[in-house]
């Protein structure tokens, strides 16, 4: 059962991935911001969920998609849209944009461009905090189309054999790109593949704040106690395209405003907060205000901060020491 | 000093430094109780365990994101990837994912890492178990390369690599295993990377090659020294970071620059190796620089096939004439 303090946290990230999100769309559209940029508008119940239970010394590995869980791992809005311009002040200096932002001090390995590049990397950071006895967790996020990377069962089978202390997250939006997961794999839920590799496997709806949190907890118990990784599919939809530039023409209006009618992941939670006693509206609409104001202050930083100097641009190739 | 092969003086390095620092340890495949294909991780396992010394499922993907995650992670991995033609299975972690961490995260990442794994012909190991792919790894910045060509230089150069807070592949060649040495036991003996080694003087043509290549060069020069050349043989013994400048004074003094190596002659690091010198000494140079590498075709299996798309030892001599225009 999520408590009081957890619920507000939890309420108060999905605030701020979807008004990153939808900043970073506007300011695209407006030309102020460019690159590959892949919003996570739609999916904020997982990463918000599953970070609120970690901390700083448990690892998470990203996707292209991953500013919802580079926030969640506690990049501040500001310096993590610094980075998504390009800016000095950004988390990476400006050269990572969008889809390699990394906060090392945060337990953040990064966002990656490859589409199951990371898996392997979590499964790494999970075998480094088994070999050094520390008792923390890695989290893999990816979505469907990287389960049919061979990186997916490759990392997947390596920690079920070592019984690595993992939690490997599909966030299953429904589209590889373009391509809707009936045509492209194999299995009807992703999480099926678990028996493969004698894990667990779980799905839950993942605009669903409190199954997620409920599946997650479960999972990191497990894994803590040193039964080894858990296949976790979380099943939700992302309500823009795969990009920015998404003609979309794979799926109807009509689809997307369903989902947006009637499942988004941030009412949802808000209803079931307040009808738990969890929180009262004045807190809700207290902390869509907070975080309106914080995000007009990280687009005034954003903007404001001065482009990187190219005189640097070799640094940091190799640790000079 | 101590009498030991290639391989011995790569096991004793690994233990020296698994003994040295917990945080360094050995996955890779047939690591434990075969102690690898070539025995340099022979028995490790007895005195570190099977944690340290950790055979691994045959997915290289997995071996080098793991390896790099564990990196991330405060640990010190050597990765061996058995033959380095297995490196293009684990070619998006290897040069999206290794080689570009540090950089792209900002310069926030240290990424203790050895990939090393052998290569090479000799064996007629047939196409995809005896390339030369050295200079493939030269062409993506953020990966330092070593390639020993001596007992002495695998366990100096290695020990360097793993004290290195960066990624390293390490290329060893499977012909130079069984190759005996004097090695230095000292647990701290070290050579830096971009230190190119004079291994035999000459004032008449610059012989640049590395890994195997190094004894055929020297041999070559045996063969021009009958005939009243003097040739100055010069290992680079890293490829990453290259030291340009050794060969450069040398070319000044001889006028002359024959490059080879057992990788491809298309696009290998000799090229890489003439434009650069070339730029540097061009006024001193006699002849156009010569560079011999494997011929533009698979690896065949039969041996002797399999040397006639490796540059011999005539060639190479040839080619130092050619430069003198003898």
């Amino acid at each position: 059962m999520i408590d009081k303090k957890t619920a507000l946290w939890i309420y108060n990230k999905m605030h701020e991935i979807r008004a990153f999100e939808e900043t970073a769309w506007t300011l695209f559209t407006e030309n102020k911001l460019r690159g590959s940029v892949h919003l996570y508008t739609g999916e904020e119940a997982v990463a918000a969920s599953v970070c609120a239970q970690l901390s700083d010394e448990d690892y998470i590995a990203s996707t292209h998609r991953g500013h919802g869980h580079c926030i969640g791992k506690g990049a501040e809005l500001d310096r993590a849209l610094a980075e998504l311009m390009g800016k000095a002040t950004g988390y990476c200096k400006g050269r990572s944009g969008s889809m390699h932002i990394a906060d090392f001090s945060k337990g953040n390995l990064g966002a990656n461009a490859i589409v199951g590049g990371g898996i392997p990397i979590a499964t790494g950071g999970a075998l480094a905090q088994k070999m050094q006895g520390k008792p923390n967790v890695s989290v893999a996020f990816f979505g469907d189309g990287a389960s049919n990377q061979g990186t997916f069962h490759e990392a997947i089978n390596m920690a079920a054999v070592w019984k690595l202390p993992i939690i490997y997250i599909c966030e299953n939006n429904q589209f590889g790109m373009t391509v809707p997961v009936w045509q492209s794999t194999s299995v009807e839920n992703i999480a099926d593949r678990a028996a493969g590799y004698g894990i667990v496997g779980e799905v839950v709806d993942g605009n669903d704040v409190v199954a997620v949190y409920e599946a997650f907890a479960r999972a990191k118990e497990r894994a803590l106690k040193g039964e080894g990784p858990t296949l976790l599919e979380c099943k939700t939809y992302r309500w823009r395209g795969h990009w920015t530039g998404d003609p979309e023409v794979y799926r109807s209006r009509e689809e997307v405003e369903y989902w947006k009618e009637n499942r988004d992941p941030i009412k949802l939670f808000a209803a079931y907060m307040i009808e738990n006693g969890l929180a009262t509206q004045e807190e809700l609409d207290k902390i869509a205000a907070d975080v309106a104001k914080k995000m007009e202050e990280a687009v005034e930083f954003a903007m404001n901060s001065p482009e990187p100097d190219p005189a640097h641009v070799l640094d940091d190739v190799f640790y000079e020491g | 000093m101590a009498k030991m092969t290639y391989a011995q003086a790569i096991r004793m390095v690994i233990q020296q430094e698994m003994q040295r620092d917990d945080k360094v340890f050995c996955m890779g495949e047939d690591c434990e109780k075969l102690g690898g294909v070539f025995g340099t991780t022979r028995d490790l396992y007895k005195e570190f365990g099977t944690e340290r010394i950790r055979n691994t499922p045959i997915s290289e993907s997995a071996i080098v994101g793991a390896a790099l995650g564990a990196a991330c992670g405060g640990m010190r991995p050597i990765a061996e990837l058995m033959y380095w033609d297995f490196a293009f299975v684990a070619a998006d972690q290897i040069f999206n994912q290794v080689a570009k961490t540090r950089y792209v995260f900002g310069g926030n990442a240290k990424i203790p890492l050895v990939i090393r794994s052998q290569e090479g012909t000799g064996r007629g190991n047939a196409a995809t178990h005896s390339q030369c792919v050295e200079s493939m790894f030269m062409h993506i910045p953020g990966i330092k390369v070593a390639c020993p060509s001596t007992p002495a230089e695998a366990a100096g150069l290695l020990r360097t690599a793993i004290r290195d807070d960066n990624p390293v592949c390490f290329f060893e060649h499977k012909a130079l295993y069984i190759n005996k040495g004097e090695v230095p036991e000292d647990p701290d003996f070290m050579i830096p990377f971009g230190k190119a080694d004079i291994k035999r003087e000459g004032t008449d043509v610059t012989i640049v090659a590395n890994l195997l290549y190094v004894s055929r060069a020297l041999e070559a020069a045996e063969e021009l020294a009958k005939e009243g050349i003097s040739a100055e043989v010069i290992d680079p013994r890293t490829l990453v970071p290259f030291d340009y400048d050794t060969i450069a004074e040398s070319v000044k003094k001889t006028g002359r620059l024959v490059v080879v190596h057992e990788a491809h002659q298309n696009n290998g690091w000799g090229a890489q190796v003439v434009s650069q010198v070339g730029q540097m000494v061009f006024p001193y140079l006699d002849a156009a620089p010569i560079h011999l590498g494997a011929k533009a075709c698979p690896l065949p299996f039969n041996l002797e096939l399999e040397k006639a798309v490796i540059p011999s030892i005539k060639e190479i001599v040839d080619a130092c004439k050619k430069t003198l225009y003898r």
